[in-house]
C-alpha cells in the first residue's frame, strides 16, 4: 500500500456519519474513496459547493461544476450551491465540522504552516487561512518527512497558516495529538516501530506506555 | 433596458489603468469574452481584484500574460506560474489576501459597510500592515472595503433589465462584485426578453447592471 493510501485511509476513519467535510485538493481529495456512501458525509469545497461527488465520466463534465482546483466533479442528489461569500460563511461560522489538508511543517504546540515557502514557492494562501482558523477540526494529512527531512518539528520555520492548534496529524508513519503538553503520540503505521517514528521527528514526542497500530481499514 | 454592447465596445469603455474586479474561479465563472477584447485592445496598466489568475491562456490568465496588469489583489496564483514569476520579478505587485476575507471585502464595497472583521490571518503575514481590534478580549484583524471602476460579471443567464441569474459553481464571486463595480458590465451565457426570469431567480437585479453583452455570432 502507498504511503498517500495509508494515510487517506486513516484520515477515513476521523470523519463522521452526517458531517460536512473540506477535503484540501491533492493527497486529501483522496479521502473520498475511502468513505462509504452510507455515512451521508457531505464534502464541500470553497469555491461553493455543498455536496460535491467524484469527477464525472469522460464526456460528461460541466463546465459550471468544478472543485476549487478547476477540476471537473459532480454533485450528489441534495447538494446545494452557493456563493463564496456563502461558502466562507460556513467555514468561518462554525458550520463545517473537518477540514483536511496538507502541511509543510507541524510543530509542538500543534501550528501548522501549509501555504507558503517564502522566495521560492508563493501560491497565496487561497481559502487554507479561512478553513484552519475556521473549521470545527482541523486534520493535517502528510507524509512524515519531506525527502527524508522531518516535517514535525519543534517550532515552524515557515509563516503560519493559522495561531489554531490543529486537532490531529496523520501521516503514513504515525498518528499524533497536540495537547497541552505537546505532541502525543496516539498510533504507529503497520509495520513502523515507536523508534522510527521517533527518529524521524525532530519535534518533541510523549510515547504513552501503549501504542497501537492505526486501523486502515484494509 | 440596458444597453446590450459587444465585448469592443466593453473594452473601449475600460481605460488603461482603471481597478478592475473581476469574477470568476481558476476561470470558471469568468466573462471570457470582455477578457479576449481587452487583451485584443491592448489594454496596460490594470489593477485586478480576483479570485485568482487561472492558468496561462484561460481567463484572467490571459491577461496576465498580456502584461495587462500591474497590481493584483487575490487569494491564489499558484496554478499560474507566470503571475509568480511576474510577481517576483517586481513586474505586478501582488497582495495575497485570505479568499473569504477578499469575498466579505468586496461585499462591504458593494453593501456600504467600512469592513470586515474576522479572524482568519491573525498572528499570521497575513495580518501585516493591518489593523487589529479587541473586542470583549478577542483579536480580530479589519479589512477594509474593496470598490472598483468595473466590475466584470459571468453570469449564465440575464434579461435586458439586467436581472441576472448564476448557475452551479460559476456563480463564486460574481454576486458580490456586482454590487462593488462603479460601472457593471455582464456577460452571459443566455439572454431572455424581459419578463421570462421567474423574481425569485434573479440573483443580482438589473439595477446594479449597467451593460449587458450582446450574444455572441452562433
Amino acid at each position: 500500500m502507498s504511503p498517500e493510501e495509508i494515510i487517506q485511509r486513516r484520515v477515513a476513519q476521523e470523519l463522521h456519519e452526517g458531517t460536512l467535510v473540506n477535503l484540501g485538493i491533492g493527497l486529501p481529495t483522496g479521502v473520498s474513496r475511502h468513505i462509504a456512501p452510507e455515512l451521508g458525509i457531505l464534502f464541500q469545497s470553497e469555491n461553493g459547493i455543498v455536496g460535491m461527488g467524484s469527477r464525472p465520466p469522460e464526456g460528461m463534465e460541466d463546465e459550471d461544476l468544478t472543485d476549487a482546483g478547476g477540476g471537473f466533479v459532480t454533485a450528489v442528489p441534495g447538494a446545494a450551491t452557493v456563493d463564496s461569500c456563502f461558502s466562507f460563511g460556513l467555514i468561518r461560522g462554525g458550520h463545517l465540522d473537518a477540514t483536511v489538508l496538507g502541511g509543510l511543517e507541524v510543530d509542538e504546540k500543534g501550528h501548522l504552516a501549509n501555504w507558503v515557502v517564502p522566495g521560492r514557492m508563493v501560491p497565496g494562501m487561497g481559502g487554507a487561512m479561512d478553513l484552519v482558523s475556521g473549521a470545527r477540526r482541523v486534520i493535517v494529512a502528510m507524509q512524515h518527512t519531506a525527502k527524508g527531512r522531518p516535517k514535525i518539528v519543534p517550532e515552524c520555520t515557515l509563516p503560519l497558516t493559522a495561531m489554531r492548534r490543529v486537532t490531529i496529524i496523520v501521516t503514513d508513519m504515525a498518528v499524533i495529538e497536540p495537547t497541552d503538553d505537546g505532541l502525543v503520540l496516539r498510533e504507529r503505521a503497520p509495520g513502523v516501530t515507536v523508534e522510527e517514528i521517533v527518529a524521524a521527528t525532530s519535534a518533541k514526542l510523549t510515547i504513552p506506555n501503549e501504542v497501537p497500530e492505526m486501523n486502515i481499514g484494509a | 433596458m440596458k444597453k446590450a454592447i459587444t465585448p469592443q465596445e466593453a473594452a473601449e469603455l475600460i481605460p488603461d489603468g482603471a481597478v478592475l474586479m473581476i469574477g470568476g474561479f481558476m476561470g470558471v465563472g469568468s466573462p471570457h469574452r470582455i477578457i479576449d477584447a481587452l487583451v485584443e485592445a491592448g489594454r496596460k496598466n490594470f489593477t485586478v481584484i480576483a479570485n485568482d489568475t487561472a492558468k496561462p491562456g484561460c481567463g484572467i490568465g490571459k491577461l496576465i500574460t498580456a502584461g495587462a496588469i500591474s497590481r493584483l489583489i487575490a487569494s491564489h496564483i499558484g496554478l499560474n506560474p507566470e503571475t509568480q514569476k511576474a510577481m517576483i520579478a517586481g513586474a505586478i505587485d501582488v497582495l495575497l489576501t485570505p479568499q473569504g476575507t477578499l469575498a466579505e471585502q468586496i461585499r462591504a464595497g458593494g453593501f456600504g459597510l467600512g469592513g470586515v472583521l474576522t479572524k482568519t490571518g491573525v498572528g499570521t503575514i497575513a495580518a501585516k500592515g493591518m489593523r487589529t481590534l479587541d473586542i470583549d478580549g478577542e483579536e480580530w484583524l479589519l479589512a477594509p472595503p474593496l470598490k472598483a471602476d468595473f466590475a466584470l460579471i459571468h453570469s449564465d443567464r440575464a434579461d435586458y433589465n439586467g436581472n441576472l441569474c448564476y448557475q452551479l459553481t460559476s456563480t463564486n464571486f460574481n454576486p458580490m462584485m456586482a454590487t462593488a463595480g462603479a460601472v457593471v458590465i455582464a456577460e452571459s451565457r443566455e439572454i431572455s426578453p424581459v419578463g421570462l426570469i421567474p423574481p425569485d431567480h434573479v440573483t443580482t437585479p438589473g439595477v446594479l447592471v449597467n451593460y449587458i453583452i450582446r450574444r455572441g455570432q452562433p
